[in-house]
């Protein structure tokens, strides 16, 4: 074996193998890290709390609390709040998927008539502004339903929901169309030439292979919708922006405390999305990789 | 325009169908009012973000790392927060703290009316995501282009206004397709700062005429008629474009 290198430059160690005679090894996908902090989010971060804390020193009245002072008295009302905000944007996406998955079915279905139905579904609620989806919901949907005697009550958040879970479903029908639409064809000629059923292919090789595609873009619709839940208060959800508004009239309505407290809104949002975006980014460069 | 009014007035008495922005000029006016100030919005906030998104892709590509990073910071920032919060930390937050300016009649009022934070903070929020989306689109064209543009004696400006920028606009014309849109239906959440747009019409008009099924299905249709319209027009503007190589609309 090291005659074979006997020409090699002199530096070469004995022992030592060419690179082009190593067998190929992919290198290995890159661990998921949380993300680094760069000077951009120390700026950032050093900017929010300046504008937090910038009321502080604005007013220097005596029994006056600074902005910081109020955000910690109220701290766990607002993060109930937030919390609140946390719940409907879960329930609602379970419901939107599940609803999505279904009509996405439907949408890459061999029934023609469903098929267009689905479609027609699907683009009206992607279409439409998600604002007036929860307007749609809160004022179509009744307060309580009666079924067998019982009365159902439909409290407004559950209504939320559900108008939420409105475009969710589109969307995600939509990204189980696309997915679908994404894999080779050869996929589905090779299932129907080893005698699989349409279903059986659909269930036991497409969707499968489907999951993979769909889970960035379904992530990102996620954090999307946890975004738009605060629309909520807009129609009388007491969420998180509901509770903003209330914690400032209940500290005298000073106008310098608005920008503290939405910024720290925003903040709270901001640490919960992040994070989901750039795994997000993570899972597609990963995903990309591998196809 | 008589007969119509008629013919709606009689479709209500007889089937319970209150077109009352067909039939009542009050109610029309102001529907029609709503509707006009959700084309501006949408129309200067699609222009403003468009300018936003290739100004800040310029910007991303900047040897300077600071400007790289408020870019960064900025697009992050807007991106993973509500825009609603965002609107109202710009109208209630920063709006009270801005001097205020006395206008014609002497009156102390804010610097900007709600309409004019409305259209700032909606243009920033669809801006932050039109950066990344032209960035992506930079990122399509192949390196060599911009080093034979280099090698021509461009500046980097030129490199971007003459080559980068046109070859990437086609490259990522779809996603921007969707983004506007969304950008058109995110025009809504002006209603929380009392911009009258349709919603916010809509809404008035519902609780006069207590015709609020009505009012919500032709709200629904507005809607997806005016972004049937941006569709249809950036389609348009995409085959307009296409060249061959770039974009789907070379593909065809």
């Amino acid at each position: 074996m090291s005659e074979v290198f006997t020409a090699a430059p002199a530096a070469r160690q004995k022992g030592d193998v060419l690179p082009v005679l190593l067998p190929f090894r992919a290198p290995a996908p890159r661990a998921w890290r949380w993300p680094r902090l760069r000077l951009v989010h120390l700026v950032g971060i050093v900017g929010a709390l300046l504008l937090i804390g910038g009321g502080a020193f604005a007013q220097g009245g005596a029994p006056r609390l600074s902005a910081l002072e109020v955000i910690w008295k109220w701290f766990p009302l607002l993060m109930s709040g937030f919390g609140f905000n946390i719940l409907m944007s879960v329930l609602a996406m379970a419901l939107g998927t599940v609803a999505g998955i279904g009509l996405g079915l439907l949408q890459i279905g061999e029934n023609r008539f469903l098929r267009r139905l689905a479609w027609a579904a699907t683009q009206f609620f992607r279409n439409a502004p998600w604002l007036v989806l929860l307007f749609f919901a809160m004022f179509m949907i009744p307060f309580q339903f009666r079924v067998f005697g019982y009365t159902i009550p439909f409290p407004d958040w559950v209504k939320a929901i559900i108008g939420f879970s409105l475009p969710v479903m589109a969307n995600m029908s939509e990204i189980l169309r696309g997915a679908v639409a994404s894999l080779p064809s050869g996929q589905w000629e090779a299932a129907e030439s080893l005698a699989f059923s349409r279903r059986q292919t659909l269930f036991m090789i497409i969707l499968p292979q489907c999951v993979k595609r769909m889970l960035p873009p379904w992530m990102n619709l996620y954090s999307l919708i946890t975004m738009a839940t605060v629309q909520a208060s807009i129609v009388g959800v007491s969420e998180m922006l509901t509770l903003t508004s209330q914690v400032h009239a209940a500290e005298g309505g000073r106008p310098d405390l608005l920008a503290p407290l939405y910024g720290f809104a925003m903040l709270c949002f901001f640490v919960y999305c992040y994070p989901i975006e750039r795994f997000t980014l993570y899972l597609e460069r990963r995903f990309q990789l591998n196809q | 325009m008589d007969m119509i009014a008629k013919w709606f007035l009689e479709l209500y008495e007889t089937t319970g169908i209150n077109l009352t922005i067909v039939y009542d000029a009050y109610d029309r006016q102001r529907f029609l009012s709503g509707l006009g100030m959700t084309v501006y919005l949408s129309v200067v906030c699609i222009l403003a973000s468009i300018v936003i998104g290739a100004v800040g892709a310029w910007a991303q590509g900047s040897p300077l790392r600071v400007v790289r990073g408020l870019v960064n910071g900025f697009v992050v920032l807007f991106r993973n927060t509500p825009p609603l919060v965002q609107i109202f930390f710009f109208y209630f937050g920063l709006g009270q703290i801005l001097p205020r300016i006395e206008d014609v009649d002497g009156m102390r009022v804010p610097i900007l009316t709600n309409v004019q934070w409305a259209i700032v903070s909606l243009s920033l929020f669809a801006g932050a995501f039109n950066v990344e989306i032209f960035r992506s689109g930079i990122e399509a064209v192949p390196r060599t282009t911009t080093e034979a543009a280099e090698a021509l004696g461009y500046t980097r400006f030129g490199v971007y206004r003459h080559v980068l920028l046109p070859l990437a606009l086609r490259i990522c014309l779809p996603s921007l397709n969707n983004n506007l849109v969304n950008l058109l239906k995110t025009t809504t959440l002006a209603y929380a700062i009392a911009v009258p747009e349709t919603l916010y019409v809509s809404k008035q008009i519902w609780t006069d005429s207590q015709n609020v099924p009505v009012m919500m299905i032709v709200l629904l249709l507005v809607y997806t008629a005016l972004v049937g319209i941006l569709v249809f027009i950036m389609h348009r503007w995409e085959k307009a474009l296409a060249i061959p190589g770039y974009g789907q609309g070379g593909a065809r």
